[in-house]
């Protein structure tokens, strides 16, 4: 059948390619990216300079912030941040602050956006899921080659590579909670008359809150855990000392700043769940008003 | 008569993914039933004309199904119909373009629903304003007119609470304020109490009539409940698989009903309540008996003879007695 002479075909290896064209079409993405990285990475690179900008003026904001105040406004984090500066973490830490701060705000100045309109029109939505599948489940390690090619190693191809790892779950929730809006709500909106601004800003993004601010939780929970794969491409902050304790079997260094992380995460978490709950008064029932 | 406020002429609504071409089909004389298992197809309303009143309570009843929710809301257009016309005020709404349509939704038709529809993270004061503020009233003025609706509901104390924090007969209350507010002169109701408990319900009812007799709005009241229609309707119209089997005022449908859907409907109902002596016959003016309006009702009437302590009333209507009713018949009449 079909001209192919089945007891010859080897059912253990499915046919491929010959080794030489393999690795010449390697190559030959290899050179080509190679090639336009050349060509166009130096506009790329001033296209992106004001993000280290914002980044370097965030982090000396953050290192020259007066340690007494930096505990004054996280108040339950003063022992954890005593003991980060007591361990001498504090300037990896103060680092770590400012990309995962950086990067969080970015995702939701995108993120929210891109959110909104995914759940005002299904086909945006249709044709955004599968990117956003795309970013998550890639591994970090793939995509960090070609930022690495464009932009070199540094600070601010590392905050890209943590922006696409952490912007899907605010985008998704964004989209979500919209979604989910009560339609009795929404209809008497619509029966008063309200246009689609209207509607957007004082029922669907109010009463989205909710799921929005999960979202924003759990950006920030996965810039966080990005800080060490982004300390291999040269990004500062507590994954740096991780890495080399990685590497050279340094069990304290590496759980000293591993627990440094946890620590932020824990205060990041508390403060901005504190917050979303501080917006959602009306919830309680009861008395409290 | 009054003038006719909202007419709606051979309005049809089929839901389903072709429902235009479904529509031939149903005028060419297929069921519902067919429409469904052949077609795929629901029939929503099916070929509806209805005159509602200036300044009166048209009530529009039927059972779950009935269509009556999908009516009301092709009044504001929130459902588009598949054919007809629908005429406020001379105007065909259906004909509005976007912004014509928000602007009639914001002035001249508001709505109470039977969810409340209240924004949950806005306190009273802020909700029974929402109609107000859509319009672009300033905060102020808004706020002052919210206010004086919020008293006249029976919510004063209560402009800081949250919706959840109220009962259902209160939050109801927030959404009457809230409709009122816009000081549309349509105000569409539906199954507005039908959430309520029945102590609640009849309280609400009393608010409305109450409201009615002073605002003179031309109301749409969906109601599964016949007591309900009874008391508080004009008109009633009664709604089954979408389409109008009757339409009258109460005593008509009790005394006529069009059929055994309606019978059916009608055969628990408290008659003494409905019918009124002016819908009875009346023999010769009998002397020495009470006079009576003739827009009594029976029940009432019996109350009054009892007072007298006499068998026969004597029946007055625009100023002259026409006639005697005696007890006996009432009760057959309502037997």
């Amino acid at each position: 059948m079909f001209g192919i002479d089945w007891t010859k075909v080897d059912w253990q290896q499915p046919p491929v390619l010959a080794r030489q064209e393999l690795r010449d079409l390697k190559k030959g993405i290899d050179g080509s990216f190679r090639e336009f990285s050349r060509t166009n990475g130096e506009w790329l690179e001033a296209l992106f300079e004001p993000l280290l900008f914002f980044l370097k003026w965030f982090q000396d904001l953050l290192i020259a912030t007066p340690w007494p105040l930096m505990l004054a406004m996280v108040l339950g984090a003063v022992t954890a941040f005593l003991f980060i500066g007591y361990l001498d973490m504090w300037e990896d830490t103060m680092a770590t602050l400012a990309i995962v701060s950086i990067a969080t705000a970015l995702c939701i100045l995108i993120g929210i956006p891109i959110g909104i309109l995914m759940a005002r029109n299904s086909k945006v939505e249709k044709s955004i899921l599968p990117i956003l599948d795309i970013m998550q489940t890639i591994p970090s390690f793939v995509y960090l080659i070609p930022v690495v090619m464009l932009l070199g190693i540094g600070k601010v191809p590392g905050l890209i590579a943590v922006m696409i790892y952490a912007m899907p779950p605010i985008v998704r929730l964004t989209n979500l909670g919209i979604r989910l809006v009560d339609k009795d709500t929404l209809e008497a909106a619509d029966a008063f008359g309200a246009d689609p601004q209207q509607k957007l800003f004082e029922v669907q993004i109010p009463l989205a809150l909710p799921n929005i601010f999960a979202g924003v939780n759990q950006t920030i929970m996965m810039a966080l855990s990005m800080v060490v794969i982004a300390a291999m491409i040269g990004v500062p902050g507590l994954g740096v000392p991780v890495l080399r304790a990685v590497s050279n079997q340094y069990l304290a260094l590496g759980l000293m700043n591993g627990l440094a992380i946890v620590a932020i995460a824990i205060i990041f978490d508390r403060v901005s769940q504190s917050y979303g709950n501080r917006l959602q008064k009306h919830r309680g029932g009861g008395t409290n008003d | 008569m009054t003038d006719v406020k909202i007419k709606i002429q051979g309005l049809y609504k089929i839901f389903g993914n072709s429902p235009i071409a479904q529509l031939e089909k149903i005028q060419g004389g297929i069921t519902k039933q067919q429409l469904l298992e052949n077609h795929n197809h629901v029939l929503g309303l099916d070929n509806i004309s209805l005159d509602m009143y200036d300044q009166k309570i048209q009530v529009i009843m039927g059972l779950s199904g009935s269509g009556k929710s999908t009516l009301i809301r092709h009044i504001n257009r929130l459902i588009e119909p598949t054919a007809g016309k629908l005429l406020v005020d001379g105007e065909d709404v259906l004909t509005f373009p976007p912004e014509k349509l928000r602007e009639f939704r914001r002035k001249r038709a508001s709505m109470v629903f039977q969810k409340f529809g209240l924004l949950p993270h806005k306190t009273v004061i802020e909700n029974a304003m929402y109609g107000l503020l859509i319009q672009g009233t300033d905060e102020k003025d808004a706020q002052s007119h919210a206010q004086r609706w919020l008293d006249r509901v029976g919510l004063t104390g209560f402009e800081n609470k949250y919706p959840a924090q109220l009962s259902g007969g209160m939050q109801q209350r927030v959404g009457l304020a809230r409709a009122l507010a816009t000081d549309a002169d349509i105000l569409l109701m539906d199954e507005a109490f039908s959430a309520l408990d029945p102590l609640i319900r009849t309280d609400m009812q009393n608010v409305l009539l109450e409201l009615q007799n002073e605002l003179n709005k031309t109301i749409v009241f969906i109601t599964h409940d016949l007591d309900e229609a009874l008391k508080i309707g004009d008109s009633i119209a009664i709604l089954r698989d979408g389409a109008l089997v009757q339409c009258g005022d109460a005593q008509e449908i009790i005394l006529s009903p069009a059929d055994d859907y309606v019978k059916d409907f009608i055969k628990d109902i408290n008659r003494a309540k409905v019918i009124r002596l002016s819908s009875l016959d009346t023999e010769e003016v009998y002397a020495d008996a009470p006079v009576l309006p003739a827009a009594l009702t029976i029940e009432d009437a019996f109350k009054e003879l009892t007072k007298h302590g006499s068998n026969v009333a004597n029946i007055q209507l625009e100023g002259t007695v026409q006639g005697s009713i005696s007890i006996q018949n009432m009760v057959r009449a309502i037997a």
